[in-house]
């Protein structure tokens, strides 16, 4: 064996892309995640189509609905997807391990935000690939905020999924994440306008990060308009949530 | 504590508390009370103690996991409770349960790992030092214990640290594995890093260990050369090249009093098996023959061997099951 000289980390920011990319990479080669991913959503925009239930809501089904599909998107991979799997890096001791390296515990955190969004501006790319040809046609007024507003959704979503998969058994990460994005994209203002949900959800739902990102994106792709409120409320959870994970999250 | 010429890690007055747990009515559990200890560079130190000892707790306080509650931790220059990827990059961690992605697969892993240093090892001479070629197209998930553990030293080697942690570098290694793992350290030992492992196996101690700390029940009990803990509570006994254990078979229930020395401890570890440890002299062996020879009993077994660092440690820990 060669021996030992000099040991140095890589440059931070080196570290952080390599992270990155290599969860990313895992994220895009594991089969229920991608179905989660892309194959749902995508089932989801055709389903929303092809009938009846946001006629009234917009101009065309498929402008009302790509906005709560791109939410959906965003739930899927920041909150249920990266929650799964960095619930079971903690159960194999892999988190531990990484921040036993130069990456740390730092560069272990940006790295994953870094493929979650990685994920993101393909699935963006996916969903407009097919969305497209279906007759969508975006407020153009409305993209970048609602790009904008898109990375913020996944910003409040990565730390409530951190949250969750910090704190309890991976399983019960797995359970709780899963139901979310069920529960969250059929009634909590996703894909469903909150016009369309009973009375009592009405209420709420703009409280939620889904409600709040699924209302504030089609405000911006439909209208070209800033929500403001939502971005307010998906700040205050971005915010909770974050602080609530550093606060709680176990390493082991 | 002894002085290394280059110490690499220094524990001082090590406390850890861990909690608040439920079963302790919300209070919180002192898992480490007081754990000291110098390695040294081109040393070899282990920690050797029983399951729950506290000796995992310890090296992950010195990595930096875990937060200590109390003490001094020096490791290269730094306290690792604070010290960033500097420090890191210097220090090569195997974690006892391996903290590998189960769906990795090794070699892209391993390139992964390397790409955090700046001068990593080459990544294909620890694939085929560590034989790990030969699995190279497996799963983590799907590796036998000792697979996972020829891995996990591989990614804790890549970075060229100066010091290693190994927690239980033996666990689910077979014969084979074992021998090249114990291979590599010596020569790792060899070429100046500093090495500390954890171990619950005297016999990874006996083999491995230039210097040895004894810890039970969250602190420092006894310490030494391997040599010298072998003499342990045996400071008394006049032949100190005669300590030995003799084991034999023979009928139950027998009783020796009388028939060797005082100061040699005589039991019966199972029904008809016996054991005696001490600084047994040709005229214990008289005896004892002469005793047997007198009672017409012939053993059914007989063997000697020098004490093992195993009776030592039964000696310091206690022989119950806690």
């Amino acid at each position: 064996m060669t021996t030992a000289t000099g040991s140095a980390p890589a440059p931070l920011l080196r570290r952080i892309l390599l992270q990155g990319k290599y969860e990313a990479a895992t994220m895009l080669r594991n089969g229920e995640q991608l179905i989660l991913a892309v194959v749902l959503p995508l089932l989801a925009l055709i389903g929303l189509t092809v009938t009846p239930l946001l006629d009234g809501m917009g101009d065309s089904r498929v402008n009302v609905a790509v906005p709560g599909i791109l939410a959906l998107c965003a739930m899927s991979t920041a909150f249920t997807g990266q929650g799964i799997a960095t619930g079971f890096d903690r159960r194999y001791g892999v988190l531990r391990f990484l921040s036993t390296t130069p990456l740390g515990r730092a560069g272990l955190i940006a790295g994953k935000i870094l493929a979650v969004l990685a994920v993101l501006v393909i699935q963006v790319v996916i969903v407009a690939a097919v969305a497209l040809p279906l007759g969508w046609r975006p407020n153009l007024l409305g993209v970048l905020p609602g790009l904008g507003l898109l990375v913020l959704g996944a910003a409040a979503f990565t730390a409530l999924g951190l949250l969750v998969a910090g704190t309890v058994r991976p399983e019960a990460t797995l359970a709780i994440t899963n139901l979310l994005w069920i529960l969250l994209g059929a009634l909590g203002g996703i894909v469903i306008p909150m016009q369309r949900l009973p009375e009592l959800a009405q209420n709420t739902v703009h409280l939620l990060p889904s409600g709040s990102l699924g209302e504030g994106l089609r405000d911006a792709f439909l209208h070209g308009a800033v929500n403001g409120n939502a971005v307010l409320v998906l700040l205050m959870w971005t915010v909770l949530a974050g602080a609530a994970a550093i606060r709680w999250f176990k390493w082991n | 504590m002894r002085s290394p010429k280059s110490p690499v890690l220094t524990i001082d007055g090590l406390i850890k508390d861990v909690g608040p747990l439920p079963t302790l009515d919300g209070k919180m559990l002192r898992v480490v009370s007081d754990v000291s200890l110098v390695a040294g560079r081109g040393e070899v130190t282990a920690l050797l103690g029983a399951n729950g000892a506290g000796k995992t707790t310890t090296i992950e306080c010195a990595q930096g996991l875990q937060k200590r509650t109390g003490g001094s931790i020096t490791l290269l220059g730094s306290d690792p409770g604070t010290a960033g990827a500097e420090l890191r990059a210097r220090v090569g961690v195997m974690l006892q349960d391996g903290g590998l992605p189960p769906s990795a697969r090794p070699i892209p892993l391993l390139r992964h790992i390397a790409g955090m240093y700046r001068n990593p090892r080459p990544v294909d001479e620890l694939v085929q030092r560590l034989g790990i070629d030969s699995f190279s197209r497996t799963n983590v998930r799907r590796l036998s214990g000792g697979q996972k553990q020829r891995l996990a030293l591989a990614a804790a080697l890549i970075g060229n640290p100066e010091v290693l942690f190994l927690d239980e570098p033996s666990a689910g290694l077979d014969p084979q594995s074992r021998q090249l793992v114990f291979e590599l350290i010596a020569e790792l030992r060899d070429s100046g890093m500093g090495i500390i492992l954890t171990t619950h196996l005297m016999d990874d101690a006996q083999r491995l260990a230039d210097y040895v700390y004894i810890i039970d029940a969250g602190r420092n009990v006894a310490e030494g050369t391997v040599a010298q803990l072998l003499q342990h509570n045996m400071p008394e006994a006049p032949h100190r090249d005669h300590v030995r254990t003799l084991h034999f078979e023979a009928l139950p229930g027998l009783d020796f009093t009388g028939v060797l020395a005082a100061e040699i401890e005589i039991r019966e570890t199972r029904s008809g098996s016996y054991t005696a440890t001490g600084a047994l002299t040709p005229d214990d062996l008289a005896a004892l023959t002469a005793w047997w020879a007198h009672h017409g009993i012939m053993p059914g077994s007989l063997s000697m061997e020098a004490r093992s660092l195993e009776d030592v440690f039964l000696d310091i820990s206690g022989r119950e099951i806690r």
